[in-house]
């Protein structure tokens, strides 16, 4: 199947905007994201615990893990959403997210998909996509905001990447499931994120649409760094270079899927062969 | 992309014509039948009448205001009537110093002040003399109470049904601070008796006439308003903030400033029909600030259709309708009658009266 057609990040408009968005974000050392002695308690339950992670810019990173190893909390902690009980959390070398509001993080440059699809039923696909895009998120701003021809266009763009050109009219609610999964990430794309973070991006998506989202993954490394947060074993080895394997609140291994599969801990705690 | 990136209208054409049709009516029609043709007349329109449509007009304003901040934000408050009543009084300072020497004690001051002994107008009934200074406080007194309200409310990320309590609450708290005769606004007797507004006779037929075109204009002033600003970006996120706030959050928008928007714009449209209510109901008192009456709004809204430009138009007009009918056949069931058309509408009409006709009216397509 020809990938690069359809899926190919090349783009002008969506590269040269990636450049504005990486203004801010200091790279010099290599790492987009580094997650230092995270812990977070809840009650007492430790969600984590002392969870180191790094993630290098434009690499695709997969994080496998059983129900309840802290996943979905790390990606709280990195976009703002709970703050750690202690440890440090930087984007690049200087941006430290636990000072940081949800709104100032994903300005700054971190994307965030849900695990379950979350778009804005009620609007079209079109006006989805046009709440992404990176502008003046500010209320003055929104209340005199006109879409410039080329906003227009980005936003053009980004409807034949996703494959929504023909719903783009249609209410965001009435489309598949696995059309919302495409939509959220088209909408994470539009705020032309530096990292994004996809927690199980290709659930309740068929055959083809998994290949076409593993090529569009495999399209944006490089650009940008993405973690992935997914079960799907096929998936993963299908996009990721690097995996690491959650348990219980921290790290528990970290390589390449085939040393990892075969790490004895791990086939304990979760491939449970 | 091109014609999907084009702003669609303020209104169509339709829309246009429907709202010049409503301000004819309003703003010639009615006070011709009113003043012109005579008393004798089948069409003659009698006071009652006017100054009846003209409260519900008011009423109206508020169902605006609350579908901005509800049917749009998914914002429910239940203490838009203390906004109202503020509003209300502080036209209603006005009011009373314009009484000047025709009340029952003929002093310098309202009688309710001669009853407590009182010599002197307290510090903040300075300058209340003037319209200006009334009409100034009628939005900034309900606008700053609630833009410091809800910058607690909102950055403490207070949501849904405990949003509604405090609300209930705080216009609970309004109405038993009026109650108290020491805090200088008449007590539970509020003010009444109006004589004057800028020089006329509240009580001509002329004034009346007045208030209820101002009335009328401000209403249609409020939808316009609504429209062009669901119809911008604003609008867009203010529904995006009802339907996904953290999808919105994690999109880069701060919702706390837009809340404080929209909520306090919404509380000085409360504040303003206050002060048209005033004059032509021809009372204000701390009864208006009772929880009941803020939830009786939010009846409006839902019966009418929430979300929806004209539904909470509809449903102030048809609430109020049925309640004058119902209070004059059956006064002690209107409170239960207005629950159970609560639920019904809740649970039978989600879209309300709007919602239903809409869709009668696509059917035949």
């Amino acid at each position: 199947m020809s990938t690069q057609e359809t899926l190919g990040f090349s783009g002008g408009a969506s590269a040269a905007g990636g450049h504005l968005a990486q203004a801010g974000v200091d790279l010099s050392h290599g790492p987009i994201l580094y997650l230092e002695d995270i812990s977070v308690s809840f009650d007492g339950f430790l969600a984590l615990n002392k969870l180191n992670l790094t993630v290098d810019a434009g690499e695709l990173r997969c994080i496998i893990g059983p129900n309840g190893a802290g996943k979905t909390t790390m990606m709280d902690v990195v976009t703002g959403k709970t703050r750690p009980t202690s440890g440090s959390a930087f984007f690049g070398q200087s941006i430290d997210l636990t000072r940081l509001s949800e709104a100032q993080i994903a300005d700054g440059g971190i994307g965030r998909k849900f695990q379950k699809p979350t778009v804005f039923e009620n609007h079209t696909v079109f006006e989805n996509l046009e709440l992404a895009m990176k502008m003046d998120k500010g209320v003055w701003a929104s209340l005199r905001a006109r879409l410039t021809g080329e906003q227009g266009d980005r936003i053009g763009m980004m409807l034949e990447k996703i494959q929504l050109r023909e719903q783009a009219g249609r209410q965001a609610g009435t489309l598949s499931h696995g059309q919302k999964q495409w939509l959220e990430i088209g909408m994470l794309l539009m705020q032309e994120p530096r990292l994004l973070l996809l927690d199980e991006p290709v659930a309740g998506m068929t055959d083809e649409e998994t290949e076409r989202t593993a090529e569009l993954f495999l399209g944006l490394a490089g650009e940008r760094s993405v973690v992935v947060v997914e079960h799907d074993m096929e998936f993963i080895a299908r996009i990721a270079a690097v995996v690491t394997v959650m348990h219980e609140g921290s790290v528990l291994a970290e390589g390449p899927l085939h040393r990892v599969r075969n790490d004895e801990r791990v086939i304990e705690v979760y491939l449970g062969r | 992309m091109l014609e999907l990136s084009r702003q669609e209208p303020l209104f169509t054409r339709a829309g246009w014509s429907a709202l010049v049709a409503a301000a004819l009516v309003l703003g010639v029609l009615v006070p011709l039948l009113y003043l012109v043709i005579p008393e004798g007349s089948p069409l003659h329109l009698s006071t009652y009448f006017v100054t009846l449509t003209g409260k519900i007009m008011c009423y109206a304003i508020v169902a605006v205001a609350m579908n901005l901040i509800w049917g749009y934000t998914g914002i429910l408050s239940l203490g838009h009537g203390l906004f109202f009543s503020l509003g209300g009084y502080a036209l209603g300072m006005y009011l009373m110093r314009s009484i000047g020497h025709e009340g029952q004690y003929q002093s310098d001051l309202p009688d309710f002040m001669v009853f407590l002994d009182w010599k002197v107008y307290p510090w903040y009934w300075s300058l209340t003399d003037q319209f200006w200074y009334a009409a100034l406080l009628v939005v900034l007194v309900p606008g700053i109470l609630a833009l410091i309200f809800g910058f607690f409310a909102f950055r403490s990320r207070i949501k849904g049904v405990y949003f509604s309590i405090i609300t209930q609450a705080l216009t609970y708290a309004g109405m038993l601070l009026f109650f108290r005769n020491e805090t200088g606004f008449g007590g539970n007797n509020g003010f009444t008796d109006f004589k004057r507004l800028l020089g006329y006779r509240v009580a001509d037929p002329g004034t009346r006439a007045t208030l209820f075109v101002v009335t009328g204009l401000a209403l249609i002033a409020a939808l316009i308003l609504t429209r062009s600003l669901l119809r911008s970006k604003l609008g867009r996120v203010l529904r995006a903030i009802r339907d996904s706030e953290s999808r919105l959050m994690f999109s880069g928008y701060n919702p706390l400033g837009y809340k404080l928007f929209v909520w306090t714009l919404s509380a000085v449209l409360c504040g303003l029909a206050g002060a048209l209510y005033v004059p032509q109901v021809g009372i204000i008192n701390p009864s208006e600030m009772s929880p009941a009456n803020s939830i009786e709004i939010a009846v409006w809204v839902a019966v009418g259709g929430r979300g929806t430009l004209l539904g909470p138009v509809f449903g102030a007009l048809l609430v109020n309708g049925a309640k004058s009918w119902f209070t004059m056949a059956f006064p002690e069931y209107w409170l239960f009658f207005l629950g159970l058309l609560f639920i019904l509408v809740t649970l039978l009409l989600p879209r309300g009266v709007v919602g239903v006709a809409g869709k009668w009216l696509r059917r035949p397509q």
